[in-house]
């Protein structure tokens, strides 16, 4: 176990090593978000005051930061899997393989190394939203909390997407694959809109989507009178979709071992 | 004492059997080659002893250990340097090194130590801190087998390790080779499709074809095997299987075949038998193109043991590359 953690660290060294080089890259992933944070969030700073509400708040990009920060961390989530694909093309993997390395550390930094980024980015977010006048009603426990729910928001769905750039082993279908995951999942949630205000099926079908859980844990701390229970529910339910996904991609992984 | 036992092995992926019962033993400290045209089952072989991968029947020792009953204490003892380059082409040629050290079990001054040692081995010292993507392939090369080598092992696979480089580069992958074996006292595994590379490399070889080996010894046991030397008589036109037989009678002929225009044979001495060869096909009217002789090649070892040639194997192993060589 203590070798497992020790290589998984390694691992995650190495990634973020090689991502430092290029730091370009994390500003780039940040372009996405400051363009909802900045020009969505204005261009519908109104719809707060809907009739039927339910937006907790009449500040929409209160309401839309912490949506923002936990839907960045998914859609990095969604890519993150190509990381494995770029090592099988390169055959980075077999010569790991041929150590006696942690074969699960392989697959798990993999997903650290993408749970990590996504809450570096959460924090970046969470800075620019203080800078529009959002606050965190919950204070620094709020803070931990929106960070939280940001890395176990992208594990849960990393592990997925590790699993599946195991099993296709091709950029071209995983590209496909994360748009066909990616975006209905994101409008089947709450993050733009209150869940009020949406059409009865869309409720429903949300309430299974873990976009949504992870949109309602870090809503909650920023909005007054925050539901702490539904915080801890929403929060458990990604931790036990993250130990799902990780398992899925480590079987996946012996999988890919069976096909050298 | 052997360094590695291999007995029997079977491999297949789908309906293509890779390995069908492939057994040699490599003594400690030798360099041995598998030499073999593209599909015989040289990269399997490998994998299977580097254990990457389990074979379906068989069984197979390194260093001591069984490669499925222990393949952690075989992975600890062994450096394996893959066909196509694993190196992190993100990170430098330093950074790769020390990742390798560390996930061996190294840490600290020794394994500093250690990646400046082989570094300045394999002439990298000035390329080390810069990113691997900027490499040309021989340095690339040369760093792959630094990875194999960083935790000072006893047996290193070498898969295929100057494919894919242009002359000059392979040249002096060479030498580097031949002073690694010599300076690290390894046991070195080399595979190839390369006759020339096994001929300068190998202590002892084994010529796999199709799954198994056909034949093993050191590269001059091979060609002595051969007797004499080989004639290749271009024939200018049909009556080939005339040919065949007229040569066949002559004195000092050990063997000849008949492929398309060229009828090849063996023959004690060039020099005496090349004129009885022209003066029979001339008495039954055969014309001749061109002849040519040459001492015994790797080759001509080949043709030998397989009936097949090597170069014409080897391409139909790279079309219908499906063997497990190579991705997959």
């Amino acid at each position: 176990m203590t070798l497992a953690i020790r290589h998984t660290w390694f691992m995650v060294g190495r990634q973020l090593r090689n991502l430092m080089r290029e730091p370009i890259w994390i500003a780039l992933l940040l372009v996405q978000p400051m363009v909802w944070l900045l020009l969505y969030g204005q261009l519908f700073k109104r719809v707060t005051h809907l009739p039927g509400g339910g937006f907790g708040t009449t500040s929409y990009i209160t309401f839309l930061a912490p949506a923002i920060v936990i839907m960045n961390a998914f859609f990095g989530a969604t890519w993150s899997g190509m990381a494995m694909i770029s090592d099988l093309d390169r055959d980075v993997l077999p010569r790991f393989l041929a150590t006696p390395v942690s074969r699960v550390s392989l697959v798990v930094s993999q997903i650290v190394r993408s749970a990590l980024i996504a809450v570096i980015q959460g924090v970046i977010i969470l800075f620019v939203s203080l800078a529009l006048g959002v606050s965190i009603h919950a204070g620094l426990l709020g803070w931990v909390i929106v960070l939280a729910g940001a890395g176990l928001m992208n594990s849960a769905f990393a592990g997925l997407s590790q699993g599946i750039a195991l099993l296709v082993r091709k950029e071209a279908t995983m590209i496909a694959i994360a748009n066909f995951i990616g975006l209905p999942l994101f409008f089947l949630s709450s993050t733009l809109i209150s869940i009020r205000q949406i059409p009865h099926w869309m409720q429903e079908a949300a309430k299974f989507n873990p976009v949504n859980w992870g949109v309602i844990a870090a809503r909650e701390v920023v909005l007054p009178s925050t539901d702490w229970s539904s915080v801890g529910l929403h929060l458990a339910l990604l931790f036990a979709l993250s130990v799902a996904t990780a398992a899925f991609a480590t079987w996946t992984f012996r999988a890919y071992q069976r096909t050298i | 004492m052997d360094a590695i036992t291999v007995d029997g092995l079977k491999k297949h992926y789908g309906d293509v059997q890779a390995l069908d019962g492939v057994s040699f033993a490599v003594r400690a400290g030798e360099v041995f080659g598998l030499l073999g045209p593209n599909g015989a089952g040289k990269s399997t072989t490998v994998k299977v002893l580097a254990t990457l991968t389990k074979p379906d029947g068989g069984r197979a020792e390194v260093a001591g250990r069984d490669v499925v009953g222990e393949p952690n204490a075989v992975r600890h003892s062994i450096g394996y340097v893959p066909q196509s380059s694993g190196v992190d082409r993100d990170a430098t040629g330093r950074e790769n090194l020390m990742l390798q050290g560390r996930i061996q079990g190294m840490s600290g001054r020794a394994l500093e130590a250690r990646v400046g040692e082989l570094l300045e081995l394999l002439g990298l010292t000035g390329a080390a801190d810069r990113v691997v993507r900027g490499y040309s392939g021989g340095m690339k090369r040369r760093l792959d087998v630094g990875l194999g080598l960083v935790h000072r092992p006893q047996v290193l696979f070498l898969d295929e390790p100057t494919t894919g480089l242009d002359p000059e580069a392979r040249t002096s992958m060479w030498d580097e080779l031949e002073r690694l074996a010599e300076g690290e006292s390894l046991t070195i595994l080399l595979t190839t499709h390369y006759m020339e590379e096994a001929d300068e490399l190998a202590d002892r070889l084994a010529i796999v074809s199709r799954g198994r080996v056909v034949v093993e010894g050191t590269p001059e046991e091979l060609k002595q095997s051969l007797r004499g030397e080989a004639v290749e008589v271009e024939l200018s036109d049909g009556r080939a299987g005339d040919a065949e037989a007229i040569v066949l009678a002559l004195d000092g002929v050990h063997e000849a075949s008949i492929e398309g225009r060229k009828l090849r044979s063996r023959v004690a001495s060039g020099a005496r038998a090349i004129p009885s060869i022209l003066s029979a096909l001339e008495a039954q009217g055969i014309a001749v193109e061109a002849v040519t002789t040459h001492r015994p090649s790797l080759d001509d070892v080949y043709l030998h043991y397989t009936g097949r040639e090597f170069a014409a194997e080897d391409e139909a192993g790279r079309l219908g590359d499906s063997g497990g060589n190579g991705r997959r």
